[in-house]
Formats: structure tokens, C-alpha cells, sequence
């Protein structure tokens, strides 16, 4: 699963890695971490948001792991994907390795590729794509759109969106 | 009864079509008190000259007939110039390089005080400040609600029924060829090559249809919204263009099976001016087939209107460019 974690750190060195160790110990995989180094909280301490994916059973461990080091868990939520948007892509789509047009995009930790039909009529002919994306909010779905972008730029493909009103 | 003076250059499908139009609201427009007598008719080769009121119906069949409206050997610059009248009514050719001879003769028309009516987008999508700056110190009218859209009343929608409205956005389908290929390349499964040569079979394309298919017709139809509306200082040369070549059927048969079809959109709004193809749900007001045009018009305080009607055809534009002429002289 993947959880976002709001932790509160002491405003001291060393105290983010004390916080992120339990999470790899544990086999989580770190997708974001969100430093808010501007905004103490009214006791001083640092509020950091952490994002990352863990199996279930190993998520109260990293708790308490955590809770033992002294970092104060403020709330744990699992992350969902809010926003979604269907594009078509057309083009020598498997030539331009499909594999890493959805790899860019998943490796953000704030987006993910979680559909996607291909048609492909001759292999000399261009194909086409369906792709659904979701992210986490909307102005992480507009990123992730403006990196696709430049992913079928580069790839010469022809990105279709939807019209913005469906954005909104 | 006013008796207003106009003549029309560029007699081809829109300039026939105003002819026709004439012919049969006359009745209609002497109720209305306006009396107009067309005093020149000029096509590329000649013209058709009579202040007492040019015979249209035997202009028409002449022009059907011989291919030429007149033999008078004189060019429509020369009418602006010579011959006294009010209106100019503007339908020759578009040329997006340089606003070609519609943009000379909309100027001389300002320099002697007459109005404009036009369906010519060439010399709006390059020269509109030049213009409007001409016609306003002319204190000449200039209207052109047929180079957008054809008889869909977008700019004299925006302009007189929502006037005090900010107007947020113009979002829809502006070029009725690329819509008609979309639509049945929908329908048949079939290519864009094989839909284009449908489409050209049914006169609905041009033999070189790079102007429609590239999206430069919908992007030129654009700037001028964008200079009429918005108030920009653009040219055909700022919008950011993409047409319609390269859609595969199959990518049109993925976008059906989730509930889109796609259409080529013609967007402006603030520092945006794009055409582009775009995923629009099924049911949607711009999901609209055939060859119609579509727009929806964001504002502040009507919020989105929607409207659609035929983008192109003789007697169509022909319609709008008979409104603004009744705008320009019903008290
Ligand atoms: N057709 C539509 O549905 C439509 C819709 C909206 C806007 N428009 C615009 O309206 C304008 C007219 O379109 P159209 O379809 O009527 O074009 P068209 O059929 O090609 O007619 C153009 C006319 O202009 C004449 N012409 C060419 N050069 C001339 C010159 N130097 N002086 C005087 N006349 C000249 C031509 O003469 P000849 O007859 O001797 O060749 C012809 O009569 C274009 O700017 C077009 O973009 C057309």
C-alpha cells in the first residue's frame, strides 16, 4: 500500500535520516519526502511529510519504530490517487520504448500510468494509446501531463488531451 | 427609406451567395426601411457598374454562363476609389501571407469612408489593428462576423447579446472540413487519407487542403477572435498549431470505447491561442458531428453559452454577412 505520513521532527541534524531508517528496514520503498522547514509547529518541531509504499502488515512497526526514536507521527493516511485523466498517444509508440514513457511518468511518486490500451494496426504504421493516469492532486496531474508532454515531444508522438473543461 | 449604396467584390460562392440573398430578402429589407442598391459587382476579371442599381439576377446567370460578372475593365480598387457608395462588401479570396488585395481594399475603403462588411479572414488574421484603427479615424463601420464560424453568430453574439461580460474563454470547432473527416473516419473505421478524398469528392475539402487539415483556417478564425474579443495585438503566426493528419483510426475507436470522440479545438483565451486535437466526452455540447461548427463562450457573468450552426456555404455566410449590414443601417 502506499501511505503518506506526517511526522515532526526536532530541528536538529540527523534527525530525518533517524526517521526514514525504520521505513527502509522495514522494506518500504520512499517515494517523496516534504520538508517544511519554514513552518515549526507551535512546539518547535519540523513538520515533514513522507510518502512511500509498504506491505500493510509491516506499517504499525514502522510506527512504533518510529514513535521509540522519538519522531512524533502526527497522522498516517493512505495515499490515494484523486485525479485522473485519459490521453491518446499516436505514433511509433513501441519503437520509442513504451516501457519508459511509463516508467517517467511513475517514477515522479506523484502520478502513475494505471491503464493503458495499445492498438497498433502495422508494424510500419503508426500505433495509437489509451493511457489513464492518476495522481495524487491536481496540480501533480498537471505536472505529470506537462512531463508527458515533453516525453512525446522528444518521442515525436502526438499527445491528445481532453478539452480543459473536463479538467476542472 | 434609406437608400444605402453597396458594391461587392469578389464574386465567388460567398459574393454569389450575398447576391442570391439580396435578391430575395429585398421585400424584406425595404420593410425594415433599408433600401440597397448594389452599384458594383467585381470579380478577378472585370466588373459590372450601374449607380442606378445593378440587375443581380442577370449578374448571377452571367457569371453562371460566360464565368465573368462584367466587361467593364476595371479592378475593385479602382470602384472603392471612384464610385460613390457606403458599404464595400469584401469576399474575395484569403491569403494569409500578406492580407492580399482584401487588405488593400478594406484600407482604401476606410480612407474614403465607407464601411466594410467582409467574409475575407486574410487581412484580419494579419493587419487587424492596422484595420480597426483605419475604420475607427475613418469613423467608418467594420464588420466581419462571417470570417468566423460562417452563419454562426459567435462574434456578434459576444459583442451585442452578452455585452458587459468578461469574457474568460472561446473553446469549439471553428473549421467544418476537419470536423466532417473526424466524424466519418468515426463512422466508416476508415483512414484520414481515404475520408479526406470523400471529403474532397463531396466538395467539402479543397484539392490542396493543407489550409483546413493543417488547422491554419481554424487558427486564423482564432487570432481574429483574439484581436476582436480579447484585445490582443495578434497574427496567424502566434497560435500554436496542430491539425488533423496524423489521426489513426484506431486511436479514434481507443477514444470511443472510453466515452470520447476527438475533435480539432480551437481554444483562446488569455496568452493562450491553440489548435489542437482534443479528447471531448461523448455528449458533451462541443461533441458535435458533420460539418457544424461549434463554440462555447466562458464569461463571468452568463456563465457558458454554447452555440452551433453551419460553418460554411454560399447562402450561409451570405447570412452573416446580411446581419451585420441590417446592424450596420436598421434605426
Ligand atoms: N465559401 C465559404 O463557405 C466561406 C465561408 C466563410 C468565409 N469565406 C471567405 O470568403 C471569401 C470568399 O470565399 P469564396 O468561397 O466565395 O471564394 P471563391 O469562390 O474563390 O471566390 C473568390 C472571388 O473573388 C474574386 N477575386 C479574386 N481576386 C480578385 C481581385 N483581385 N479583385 C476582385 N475579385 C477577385 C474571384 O474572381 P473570379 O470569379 O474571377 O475567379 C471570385 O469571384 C474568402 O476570403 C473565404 O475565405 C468563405
Amino acid at each position: 500500500m502506499r501511505v503518506s505520513m506526517d511526522i515532526e521532527l526536532k530541528d536538529v541534524p540527523g534527525q530525518l535520516l533517524l526517521a526514514l531508517n525504520p521505513i527502509s528496514e522495514l522494506k518500504g520503498n520512499l517515494i517523496s519526502v516534504v520538508h517544511h522547514h519554514e513552518n515549526h509547529t507551535p512546539r518547535g518541531l519540523i513538520p515533514v511529510q513522507v510518502v512511500f509504499d509498504i506491505k500493510q502488515e509491516n506499517l504499525d512497526a514502522v510506527i512504533s519504530r518510529l514513535e521509540e526514536s522519538g519522531v512524533e507521527v502526527a497522522r498516517v493516511g493512505e495515499e490515494r490517487f484523486l485525479e485522473h485523466i485519459a490521453v491518446i498517444l499516436i505514433g511509433h509508440i513501441v519503437h520509442t520504448d513504451i516501457q519508459d514513457t511509463i516508467d517517467r511518468i511513475d517514477r515522479t511518486g506523484y502520478a502513475e500510468v494505471v491503464d493503458l490500451s495499445l492498438s497498433m494496426p502495422r508494424i510500419e504504421n503508426p500505433s495509437s494509446a489509451y493511457l489513464k493516469i492518476d495522481a495524487v492532486g491536481k496540480k501533480e496531474l498537471k505536472d505529470a501531463i506537462s512531463l508527458l508532454k515533453s516525453v512525446a515531444a522528444e518521442k515525436d508522438l502526438l499527445i491528445i488531451e481532453p478539452i480543459e473543461t473536463e479538467l476542472t | 427609406m434609406k437608400t444605402i449604396r453597396a458594391s461587392i467584390i469578389g464574386f465567388g460562392a460567398v459574393g454569389q451567395g450575398v447576391a442570391k440573398v439580396l435578391l430575395q430578402k429585398a421585400d424584406y429589407l425595404k420593410d425594415i426601411g433599408i433600401d440597397l442598391k448594389v452599384i458594383a459587382i467585381v470579380d478577378s476579371q472585370g466588373a459590372e457598374i450601374d449607380t442606378e442599381g445593378v440587375d443581380l439576377s442577370a449578374a448571377l446567370s452571367r457569371k453562371r454562363t460566360d464565368g465573368r460578372v462584367g466587361l467593364e475593365n476595371i479592378t475593385g480598387l479602382e470602384v472603392i476609389r471612384t464610385i460613390d457608395h457606403d458599404v464595400v462588401i469584401e469576399t474575395t479570396p484569403t491569403n494569409i501571407e500578406t492580407g492580399g488585395v482584401g487588405l488593400e481594399n478594406m484600407l482604401a475603403a476606410f480612407e474614403h469612408g465607407r464601411d466594410v462588411v467582409t467574409s475575407n479572414k486574410g487581412p484580419l488574421a494579419m493587419k487587424y489593428r492596422d484595420l480597426a484603427k483605419a475604420a475607427r479615424s475613418a469613423g467608418s463601420t467594420f464588420r466581419f462576423e462571417a470570417t468566423v464560424g460562417g452563419a454562426m453568430p459567435i462574434i456578434n453574439l459576444i459583442t451585442d447579446v452578452l455585452a458587459g461580460n468578461k469574457i474568460i474563454s472561446v473553446e469549439g470547432i471553428l473549421n467544418g472540413t476537419c470536423n466532417y473527416i473526424l466524424t466519418r473516419m468515426m463512422e466508416e473505421r476508415a483512414s484520414y487519407e481515404q475520408m479526406l478524398a470523400e471529403a474532397q469528392e463531396l466538395g467539402f475539402a479543397e484539392t490542396d487542403p493543407t489550409y483546413d487539415v493543417e488547422g491554419i483556417d481554424a487558427a486564423c478564425k482564432l487570432v481574429i477572435l483574439a484581436n476582436a474579443i480579447f484585445g490582443m495585438d495578434a497574427t496567424y503566426k502566434d497560435v500554436d498549431v496542430t491539425g488533423i493528419t496524423k489521426i489513426t483510426p484506431e486511436s479514434l475507436i481507443l477514444a470511443e470505447d472510453s466515452g470520447y470522440v476527438i475533435k480539432l479545438i480551437g481554444e483562446v483565451k488569455k496568452d493562450l491561442i491553440r489548435v489542437a486535437p482534443k479528447l471531448v466526452p461523448n455528449g458533451h455540447p462541443l461533441a458535435v458531428g458533420g460539418t457544424l461548427n461549434v463554440a462555447s463562450v466562458q464569461t463571468d457573468l452568463a456563465g457558458t453559452v454554447t452555440i452551433t450552426g453551419r460553418g460554411a456555404g454560399s447562402i450561409e455566410t451570405a447570412s452573416a454577412i446580411l446581419s451585420d449590414i441590417i446592424s450596420i443601417y436598421k434605426k
